[in-house]
């Protein structure tokens, strides 16, 4: 994603493209190039969020009996169907960049917005589940309270996880949803095209990367220890 | 995933027009597996529930990175970076588990 403007064509004034830049030798040496620079940047987001995943391993090892309890209090049936809202706006983008990559303006527009309500939609939903939290007091901090759990010494360390690494998910889709609206605003001046539409492709990796993330998320704090199984 | 550009040359960069069929059998993959785990979740399989859940999320996540990330169709210096991260993130799992779960064992001081 950089700041170059659209070329004009000087005849007929439609967007022509993008420019390469004089450091490249063409404009597929320049996409790879940009392919890869958001490919680096992705791989400090796994070390981001990979340091967290630890940090729940660690704790979930150290106390099972804790976890084990406190994962109960997520719904599972919300979680579930958040989960496939998520998947259905991976759809959705990944019909995006094909959209852009045929030049298909109007579809490009139609399945970013689907994309930003289908986003919407899960942060909606996470902002519903975070209330419900905060009404039962599974919030870690001075009115923590979990009624029920096991070990409640070592519960609120479950639910800082949970707030710790879902909020940072959505944070990640809050960006996401901003960018989506450069995009559709971008989009609709005819900005990207068969030959250029490096910023939707980019931004199509960042957004399958977050859902990437919330499907290892999913099983952490909904899946596992759901059977009561654990010990 | 060999069969691929080696790297950059001219049609490597073609947009990588993907049949749209192929998006509908990756999405709808991902839609069963999701509600396949979450039914299993509820299933009393003792230790292994934690296994399967991540063995199905492990399935899902490598079906959008292959697919809707388009590291299928990729140049190798992309596939190559994707390879790194993983393998990084499972040394930095793995050896600290490894430690953690091993540390009670020999009586180590200090534990």
């Amino acid at each position: 994603m950089d700041s170059h403007s659209v070329v004009v064509s000087p005849h007929t004034g439609a967007p022509q493209g993008h420019a390469v830049e004089h450091h490249f030798e063409d404009a597929d040496q320049q996409k790879d190039a940009a392919t890869v620079g958001m490919w680096v940047f992705l791989v400090t987001e796994v070390m981001f969020f990979g340091g967290m995943f630890l940090a729940y391993f660690a704790y979930r090892q150290a106390y099972p009996a804790a976890f084990a309890s406190a994962s109960n209090k997520t719904v599972l049936l919300i979680g579930a169907v958040n989960t496939t809202v998520l998947i259905c706006s991976s759809l959705t983008m990944a019909l995006a960049v094909r959209s852009a990559a045929l030049g298909k303006k109007n579809l490009i527009v139609l399945f970013l917005i689907l994309t930003l309500l289908l986003g919407g939609t899960f942060l909606g939903v996470k902002a519903y589940e975070y209330h419900d939290k905060y009404v039962h007091h599974e919030i870690p901090g001075h009115n923590f309270d979990c009624e029920g759990c096991v070990d409640a010494a070592h519960t609120p360390l479950f639910f800082a996880l949970y707030f710790g690494m879902t909020g940072l998910h959505a944070v990640h889709m809050i960006v996401g949803v901003g960018i989506i609206l450069f995009l559709i605003v971008q989009a609709r001046k005819g900005a990207y095209g068969p030959e250029w539409h490096t910023p939707v492709e980019l931004f199509g990796l960042y957004w399958h990367f977050v859902d990437v993330v919330w499907i290892f998320l999913f099983p952490l704090f909904y899946l596992i220890d759901r059977s009561g199984a654990a010990k | 995933m060999g069969n691929h550009m080696a790297g950059h040359s001219a049609k490597a960069n073609e947009p990588h027009i993907v049949p749209k069929r192929l998006y509908f059998a990756v999405f709808f993959a991902l839609i069963l597996l999701t509600w396949v785990t979450t039914g299993v979740s509820t299933i009393d399989l003792g230790r292994w529930n934690i296994f399967v859940a991540l063995a199905i999320a492990i399935c899902k996540a490598s079906l959008v990175v292959l697919f809707f990330m388009h590291v299928w169709f990729s140049t190798r210096l992309t596939k190559m970076i994707v390879f790194a991260a993983i393998f990084w993130l499972l040394l930095l799992l793995f050896i600290t588990m490894a430690d953690l779960w091993t540390r009670g064992w020999m009586g180590v001081p200090g534990r």
